[in-house]
């Protein structure tokens, strides 16, 4: 549990920690909050020869709202977003899932950016962040380029992200006043990852489904935006029988591995039992 | 003469803080304020540290082992490999139950993990590195996973060491990789009672591979004075006096010449019981290096290496009359004992204490047989809150009672009423020949079964089942045993697992007190001087206790198995009275009576008919270092070692309501109500908080804990990533209650309750959960019941979608 040496980098700006980046290439990696990678360390399952900490760069964290959009630093922690009044105003969901990565500990260090950055898909803000059809700003030695979250994740661990960028903030386009949302983990204790979870975000006027996304955390190699849940619920009065649609799809769409958590089969199934619980919370909450 | 002469009774005795009160504990002053002294607190001038090179396969030989590059890394000291060891023939040592193991793997390796090198640094972080550059060629071997292909024909040979040998310690062996057998009870009245039974039962009972994890993993800090040749061995031990003198026997240091020290210790459970590769390597380095050498383990170490527990394949059978009355029980168990044979336990009871399994029920005829195999897995086998085998005997003999009661169709505790021992039948002599000192099974459960409303309880279970929803009531009404023991049965070493106590009033009347166990958390610090103070009238307060040194401490077996109270308990109670039958003869001279005439009360001595006329012991005390009657040595201590008349018998009725969400497969503990009996409440605050400890491990070990092992027996799960341990959040809310049957042979009472929970609780979540399907036909569930196993079942009935 002794990690290999490396040398420590503290630069103060994001350009800074670009030039680092490009400096050592394949030797460099950015640390944020340190709750996934330093563990890979101690297990030299990762071993930098650079560690480029962004805890003194600037202006990576802060939330704000600039007009219909959230735009959130990646170096925000978790325990920020929960204490943040404009996203419990704004984009309820947030505090939700946050609430529900690790303990309060992990929560003060842990941050958005690491999370969504990392690609370990048991975490559980990407999918939130499809769901909400976020999109991630990505500054390299080209500049600034932003990439969807429903298309930055590739494989486990593996991103849109090239090495030589840095995630610098996440921007989602507010959900609609009055909107729904449910966040289900199922798990075997706090703190854990998910044996299956599903994120729900829709829309209600009149009684009808205006709009609706749906996306998986665990359940795959990435986060699983399922696309056709969502549609199946846009344009109904989301009763039983559409939910059953909704969670057809996502079971459908869950590519879970078997592993302590269970096996495959199980885990597509609990991936379904979430969404349909997620979806009924939503249209609980919806107003409209 | 008093200064206590305006106190009441009462205030006397609340003043001593003795036996009954829920005194705060003495040790949790320096614990909440991060002042303990842990193994990894120990930093000696000049320490150097060592870690191990560990084997990534389960099965292999070693073909070489290349160190160079290691030694010439900056900070790395030496690099130690089995070759080193061999000439202070220490590549092996011998196990406590008459087996051996590897210190450092020889020619092969027999687990994943397995100690291969032993590399010593200045610092840990030149250890790391050092471990890292050591280049080890290993031929893989096909790995031996599963127990029951271990006697097969064509089964990998583990062990070729001993292959040849006919018998590894404990009895003749029929296969390479065959352990021992063993038998106990009266097979052919056994086999009468079944052939002629109304009602039989049978099934599979698998009490999965857990590990106790305690908080602290295990550790040592060795260091050799090597101009006085004295070692002193700082470390995790449960049983410091045993580690002296397998140190001494091993390292053929004469044992006058080594101290072990253990200081507090974070957790045991049995985990640190057993002696390990680190404690010889460590060892082995500083008598080397002439430096003290530290190492401690790493969670995933001590995991996936440091004893486990259970992994008992058992097939029980009962044998009954139409009513449920059994008239036989039966079983059969396969023991995964791993690599090599190194359970900690007595060494005549290759199986532990397991003919306990007729449990809290009147069996007339049983007969039990054990077959422990090796396989590639780590070694060990006894440890977590279990006194030898116990948790499994009563799990089985647990389930195999509802099993029983469904087959016959008789509610779950009406049949546990019907086949309980009776109060009158104690001191119950059982067919597999245990004497039970004392209990009163029927109203402990009753007791339970009215405080929750039982009859409210199925009514509700009934009107839910109508409704398709799943809900289970369990119950545990286990016996253990404990207090091992007395020496005619039980010895480590051969020698008698006797306890100690030393007691020295100082002349101001206050006390030190030592003993042979080894506290890990338990309160002994609390708990002794409490038995003292009652026994002495001297205040709690005004009473050290310590443990762990053996420079100081008495000899004793250490603190595993709820033996503490049940022994050294005992040892601290008959030491302090020997100390008042001096005093007594004391306070005679000092009033001038004949010791006779005097009576004792609370704190003091008063003579017969003058209540007057009274000798404080701490008046006493002065007096025995000032003026004693002729003939009379001064001072007052004393010392007892006691080998107890018999084991003690705590008891206890368990009952657990489960709500099962059949969609997920999750289990939610609604209700728990635990009612133990400890027989005599020492401090009821600590029993309490034994016993939630104790129950959450055993909804640890039912929901969730369990080490798992691919087909090439790679370890899953060995880090807290996998490794289920419940927090605060999941823990149920515990109801505790309590009945009081104390031990007549015990000189205060008391039997132990720290494994009481732990025994009891799996088995009643176990109970509750199968419970939950029982309408359904199902008769048993494996543990632990995650919600994927729980789902699978739901599935199975068609209820899963």
């Amino acid at each position: 549990m002794i990690p290999g040496a490396f040398e420590y980098h503290r630069p103060g700006s994001v350009d800074e920690a670009v030039t680092l980046l490009t400096q050592h290439g394949d030797e460099g990696r950015v640390v944020a909050g340190g709750h996934s990678l330093i563990p890979m360390m101690k297990l030299r399952l990762a071993v930098p020869t650079h560690l480029i900490d962004l805890g003194s760069v600037a202006d990576l964290k802060d939330i704000k709202a600039v007009g219909p959009v959230i735009e959130i630093g990646a170096m925000t922690t978790q325990h920020d977003l929960i204490a943040s009044d404009l996203l419990a105003g704004a984009c309820p969901i947030l505090r939700e899932v946050a609430l529900t990565i690790a303990d309060p500990q992990v929560r003060y260090c842990g941050t958005v950016g690491g999370n969504v950055a990392n690609g370990d898909p048991g975490n559980d803000m990407p999918a939130v962040m499809q769901c909400l059809d976020a999109s991630f700003l990505l500054r390299g030695p080209k500049g600034d380029r932003q990439v969807t979250a429903r298309a930055f994740y590739e494989a486990a661990y593996f991103t849109a992200r090239a090495d030589d960028e840095i995630l610098t903030s996440i921007s989602i386009p507010a959900p609609a006043t009055g909107h729904g949302y449910a966040y289900e983990k199922l798990k075997r204790k706090v703190g854990d990852y998910a044996i299956a979870a599903a994120a729900v975000v829709l829309t209600m006027e009149g009684g009808t489904c205006k709009n609706a996304a749906v996306a998986l955390t665990n359940v795959g190699d990435t986060p699983i935006y399922v696309e056709a849940a969502g549609t199946s619920l846009v344009g109904t009065p989301v009763d039983d029988g559409v939910i059953a649609k909704a969670v057809a799809a996502a079971k459908a769409a869950a590519q879970p591995a078997a592993d302590m958590r269970g096996p495959k089969e199980y885990r597509a199934h609990a991936a379904g039992v979430m969404v349909d619980r997620a979806i009924k919370r939503a249209l609980a909450r919806a107003k409209g | 003469m008093s200064d206590t002469t305006e106190m009441t009774l009462e205030q006397r005795e609340a003043t001593i803080g003795g036996i009954g009160c829920s005194r705060r504990r003495k040790e949790d002053i320096r614990f909440i304020q991060g002042k303990g002294n842990y193994v990894d607190d120990v930093k000696l001038p000049g320490q150097v540290f060592g870690d191990f090179v560990r084997s990534p396969h389960a099965h292999a030989r070693i073909k070489s082992i290349d160190t160079e590059k290691s030694k010439a890394l900056p900070g790395v000291l030496a690099v130690l490999t089995a070759d080193d060891l061999k000439p202070l023939n220490l590549h092996w040592m011998p196990t406590l139950a008459g087996d051996s193991q590897a210190v450092l793997a020889d020619e092969k390796v027999h687990f994943q993990n397995q100690e291969v090198a032993f590399v010593i640094g200045e610092d840990r972080y030149a250890v790391s590195d050092g471990v890292q550059a050591v280049e080890v060629d290993y031929e893989d071997l096909p790995a031996l996973v599963d127990p029951k292909r271990a006697l097969a024909k064509d089964a990998p040979v583990l062990r070729e060491d001993v292959a040849a040998k006919d018998n590894v310690g404990q009895g003749p062996r029929k296969h390479p990789n065959h352990i021992f057998t063993w038998d106990i009870g009266d097979k052919g009245e056994t086999d009468q009672a079944f052939s002629g039974a109304a009602v039989t039962v049978k099934e599979e009972i698998f009490y999965h591979r857990v590990h106790p994890c305690p908080l602290e993993p295990c550790g040592c800090v060795a260091s050799m004075d090597k101009i006085k040749g004295e070692l002193t061995l700082y470390g995790t031990f449960q049983a410091p006096h045993v580690i002296r003198t397998v140190v001494s026997l091993i390292s053929g240091l004469p044992e006058h010449k080594i101290r072990v020290i253990a200081p507090d210790i974070g957790g045991g459970f049995g985990n640190k019981v057993g002696a390990y590769a680190g404690y010889v390597c460590a060892t082995v380095a500083t008598i080397v290096l002439g430096r003290p050498v530290k190492w401690v383990e790493s969670r995933i170490d001590n995991l996936s290496t440091t004893s486990f527990a259970r992994d008992y394949h058992m097939t029980g059978e009962l044998a009954a009359d139409k009513d449920g009355r059994i008239t036989g029980l039966r079983v059969n168990v396969l023991a995964d004992h791993g690599a090599f044979n190194s359970h900690a336990q007595p060494s005549k009871w290759p199986a532990g204490f397991f003919n306990i399994v007729t449990g809290s029920y009147d069996i007339p005829a049983a007969y039990v047989s054990v077959d422990g195999v090796y396989t590639n897995k780590a070694p060990g086998g006894v440890a977590y809150r279990c006194s030898f085998r116990v948790t499994e005997a009563s799990y089985l003999i647990e389930r195999m009672i509802d099993v029983l009661a469904q087959k016959v169709g008789v509610d779950k505790a009406e049949i546990r009423l019907r086949n309980f021992v009776k109060p009158e039948q104690f001191p119950y002599k059982s067919c597999l020949d245990w004497e039970y000192d004392s209990g009163d099974y029927h109203t402990a459960l009753n007791k339970v079964l009215d405080a929750v409303g039982y009859k409210a309880l199925r009514e509700e279970q009934a009107e839910k089942r109508k409704r398709g929803e799943l809900m289970g009531i369990g119950f545990a009404t286990f016996t253990e045993i404990v207090g091992a023991g007395p020496s005619r049965n039980c010895d480590i070493l051969g020698i008698g697992m006797f306890d100690s106590c030393e007691i020295r009033i100082h002349p101001t009347g206050s006390a030190v007190a030592r003993l042979g166990t080894k506290s890990q958390g338990q309160g002994h610090e609390t708990t002794y001087a409490q038995i003292i103070a009652t026994e002495l009238g001297l205040p709690s307060d005004d009473i050290t206790v310590e443990e762990g040194d053996t420079d100081t401490a008495p000899y004793g077996l250490g603190t595993y198995g709820s033996r503490s109270t049940p022994v050294a308990g005992a040892a601290a109670a008959q030491a302090a009275r020997k100390i008042r039958a001096k005093a007594q003869k004391i306070a005679a001279h000092m009033l001038e009576v004949a010791e006779g005439d005097l009576e004792w009360e609370i704190d003091r001595f008063k003579v017969k008919g003058l209540p007057e006329k009274t000798a404080t012991m701490k008046q006493i005390a002065f007096a025995a270092y000032q003026s004693v009657p002729e003939g009379l040595e001064p001072g007052l201590e004393a010392v007892n070692y006691y080998d107890p008349p018999n084991f003690t018998y705590p008891f206890g009725a368990y009952l657990c309501v489960v709500d099962v969400d059949r969609l997920t497969g999750e289990v939610k503990v609604r209700r728990f109500y635990a009612l133990d009996d400890c027989g005599t409440r020492i401090n009821p605050m600590i029993i309490e908080g034994q016993v939630h400890g104790g129950l959450a491990e055993a909804f640890g070990i039912a929901m969730g804990q369990e080490l798992t092992f691919d087909e090439n027996g790679n370890i899953q799960g060995a880090s807290l990533m996998d490794y289920f341990l419940p927090t605060a959040v999941e823990t149920p809310v515990w109801e505790t209650d309590h009945t009081v049957t104390p031990s007549p042979h015990h000189p205060i009472g008391a039997k132990g309750v720290g494994e009481s929970p732990n025994v009891g609780g799996v088995s009643a979540i176990s109970n509750a959960v199968v419970d939950a399907f029982a309408h359904l036909g199902v008769t048993h569930m494996p543990m632990p019941h995650t919600p994927w196993r729980v789902w699978k079942q739901c599935e199975a009935l068609g209820i899963g979608e």
